[in-house]
């Protein structure tokens, strides 16, 4: 059928673009990498891209025979490169106006808790979604007023909303329903595109575009030009005539709303729960996307996709079943530790080759004549 | 004379400021208690009645100041060398759990209690080394490398409470022994606030009486100056992190060693995180000052304690207490917010 083609394209699309980000990392990795390897020129790199691609499939169809659901583990990952990835770009775009947001867990949390509210109330999805987007966006432009008009410190604002939304969703959740956890009634859920593996998120070719969109905006309008003057010079931007303030706002805001989508699509159409501590860490992994992609919108997506891909690992080692009998009690808990691991050590290889806009997190002040 | 007024003149604006942001916090939450039609007036009134004028609110109130007042040290230390140093809720996280070790061995009182003391602290600083390392030589921000590690530490912990250091049949881990316990003063206080206090002088006297201090201020206050003044921005940042993490790593001994009656982690971890969070809002309103730190942590204390007074004989979900506290953090972001204000409100362009 014609899904079934989406999904396995899809799917194909993301692995490959993590593959790609995992041989950049590898590349200028913290391992001694041997000379020849670091000397391949980008044609190699795909050729090589090419060969640890059909690597992975003869191992997946060897896990696959061995009786491990390997769809399950393609559609979590996508899952999670859904949530990292709108998280990412959305920062990438902010970051490339001049603005940090580290406030991208508590918009999680709090859009999550958000769109279940709007949809248990109204008994309508779009509702809800509407709501959690809202909720982001209301998030973001606090955050921008406060970093770029109030001039205020960027990372304590952030950590603020952090804090603010871990109290303010137990509240909600406390007094809404009964403290802790809330599941979304059946049915409520955003329908998905049916495949044979189960159920794909809308959300997954959205992303894609989105990040395709973006990248377009970036690097072949005015605007995207005007946008990544903004977080290199912003002072030339403004002699331009044109209002910075008024553009890092909006890619503040522009960040927050897809934070706030992210938040939407992980508890209506990916977990259909809100608790307390839904994102557990993933606006910072996502952070640490935007870190390790530098600040490009079709590598954010990429190393969405790749750390995606390990944290999906993560979840269906877990979901084997008969695993618990044969790993020793405990272990899971280092299992759940390998996303984090990976990314300290993938943002640490590749973080001396990445340059970040001149006055990113400094607020602009406009020279008193 | 003079001298003194300006002393007075030059501690005025912060406190002004810090006395601000928490009166914002608190009317804030006050006013979402009152759209989800709860009386503000009557939480508030028990939760500072019970934290600061019963025995027992006032004992459990200067025990959570104990720990509370360690990891905003570590934050506040860290915002004086120019760092986010967000760690402290892994490293006290580490530090409880190495106390928790440590008394397993068998040793006299007074020198168990020191060796649990210095395992914590020893286990903090560990945890805060790759963040250093990260930062000094790759130039990770800390940020993200103390955010994965704190998650690396939640599941270390939770395997640690319950694996090794699980006690059968409980929902604890292994208490700690009698010999390595802080003394206690009156109700649930233990001396461990003294430690805590001594802790902070220490770090007052480094910061601003010593050669070391000056240094690790000037790198936080402007790294290129610092640099070009012969300064090591790297090793004073290290220093940032390692003192950081000492604190950190003693402030989760202090829960451990010095809270009864459990005495224990519990399995959830549930008596061991929020602390290195909340650090951040005790640091920001005692203005990243060693001293100023020890008097807010005693108010951040009071309302940990408080809170649970507020849900029993107010019906108001604990959790408001987190809503005031992210409020207050927001508050304090904007230096200028007073300012903005006052110039807002006399129609003058700020």
């Amino acid at each position: 059928m014609i899904f079934e083609e989406i999904t396995f394209a899809l799917a194909v699309f993301a692995f490959g673009l993590s593959l790609i980000e995992f041989i950049d990392a590898f590349r200028a990795g913290p391992l001694p990498v041997p000379a020849w390897l670091r000397k391949i020129k980008i044609r190699r790199k795909w050729v090589l891209g090419i060969i640890l691609c059909m690597a992975t499939v003869v191992i997946f169809c060897v896990m696959q025979l061995a009786g491990l659901e390997v769809p399950s583990l393609i559609m979590i990952s996508l899952s999670t490169m859904v949530l990292l990835g709108l998280v990412a770009i959305g920062e990438v775009v902010n970051e490339r106006a001049g603005t940090v947001n580290i406030g991208l867990e508590g918009i999680l949390l709090l859009s999550s808790f958000a769109a279940v509210y709007g949809t248990e109330v109204s008994g309508k999805w779009p509702v809800g979604v509407f709501l959690g987007v809202t909720v982001g966006a209301l998030t973001g432009l606090i955050h921008g007023l406060i970093s770029i008009y109030a001039k205020g410190n960027q990372i304590i604002s952030g950590m603020g909303i952090n804090l603010f939304a871990a109290g303010f969703v137990a509240f909600g959740i406390w007094t809404a329903w009964v403290p802790g956890v809330h599941m979304l009634s059946p049915g409520l859920g955003i329908p998905r595109i049916s495949t044979p593996w189960g159920g794909l998120s809308w959300f997954v070719p959205l992303t894609i575009a989105l990040a395709l969109v973006v990248q377009f905006v970036f690097y072949k309008t005015t605007w995207g030009v005007r946008l990544r003057a903004a977080g290199e010079n912003p002072g030339a931007v403004d002699a331009s005539g044109v209002n910075v303030f008024r553009l890092r706002l909006l890619a503040c805001i522009f960040g927050a709303t897809l934070a706030g989508l992210a938040g939407a699509f992980m508890s209506l159409d990916w977990v259909g729960m809100t608790t307390k501590a839904l994102p557990a860490g993933r606006g910072f992994i996502a952070l640490g996307c935007v870190v390790f992609s530098g600040l490009e919108p079709l590598s954010a997506l990429g190393a969405a996709a790749l750390f995606g891909f390990f944290e999906a690992l993560s979840i269906w080692i877990m979901a084997i079943p008969g695993i618990a009998a044969v790993i020793p009690s405990g272990a899971s808990n280092f299992v759940k530790m390998i996303p984090y691991i990976i990314i300290l050590v993938a943002v640490a290889a590749v973080i001396s080759r990445r340059r970040f806009p001149k006055s990113v997190g400094r607020p602009y002040r406009r020279e008193e004549i | 004379m003079s001298s003194l007024g300006e002393r007075f003149s030059g501690l005025t604006k912060p406190v002004t400021q810090s006395l601000f942001a928490i009166a914002i916090g608190l009317a804030i939450g006050a006013l979402l208690l009152a759209i989800w039609g709860y009386d503000p007036l009557a939480g508030f009134y028990q939760l500072f009645n019970s934290a600061f004028f019963t025995e027992i609110g006032l004992a459990s109130t200067l025990s959570y100041a104990t720990t509370l007042m360690l990891v905003g040290i570590t934050f506040g230390l860290g915002m004086r060398a120019g760092l986010f140093n967000i760690g402290a809720e892994g490293q006290l996280m580490v530090g409880a759990l190495a106390a928790v070790a440590a008394s397993t061995f068998s040793l006299p009182p007074g020198l168990h209690l020191l060796v649990g003391v210095i395992f914590a602290m020893l286990a903090g600083a560990l945890w805060a080394l790759p963040v250093a390392i990260l930062k000094v030589k790759k130039g990770v921000h800390e940020v993200v490398s103390t955010i994965m590690l704190n998650w690396i530490a939640y599941y270390l912990c939770l395997y640690l409470v319950l694996g090794p250091l699980f006690k059968a049949g409980t929902h604890t881990s292994i208490q700690i022994q009698s010999s390595s316990r802080f003394p206690l003063l009156f109700g649930t206080l233990s001396s461990a606030i003294f430690v805590a206090i001594l802790f902070a002088i220490i770090v007052y006297f480094i910061m601003w009486h010593t050669k070391l201090g000056v240094k690790i201020r000037a790198v936080g206050f402007d790294q290129e100056s610092a640099r070009y003044m012969g300064i090591n921005p790297g090793r004073a940042m290290m220093i940032g992190f390692i003192i950081g993490g000492l604190a950190a790593g003693l402030a989760g001994g202090a829960v451990v060693m010095g809270v009864p009656p459990d005495y224990a982690v519990f399995t959830e971890l549930s008596n061991i995180v929020g602390y290195g969070f909340a650090g951040i809002a005790v640091a920001l309103i005692g203005r990243n000052h060693p001293l100023g730190i020890i008097f807010s942590a005693v108010f951040f204390g009071g309302l940990w304690s408080g809170k649970r007074a507020m849900q029993m004989f107010a019906g108001i979900p604990l959790e408001i207490v987190d809503v005031v506290i992210g409020v207050i953090v927001i508050c304090v972001a904007i230096p200028e917010l007073l300012h903005i204000i006052r110039s807002k409100i006399k129609g003058r362009p700020s």
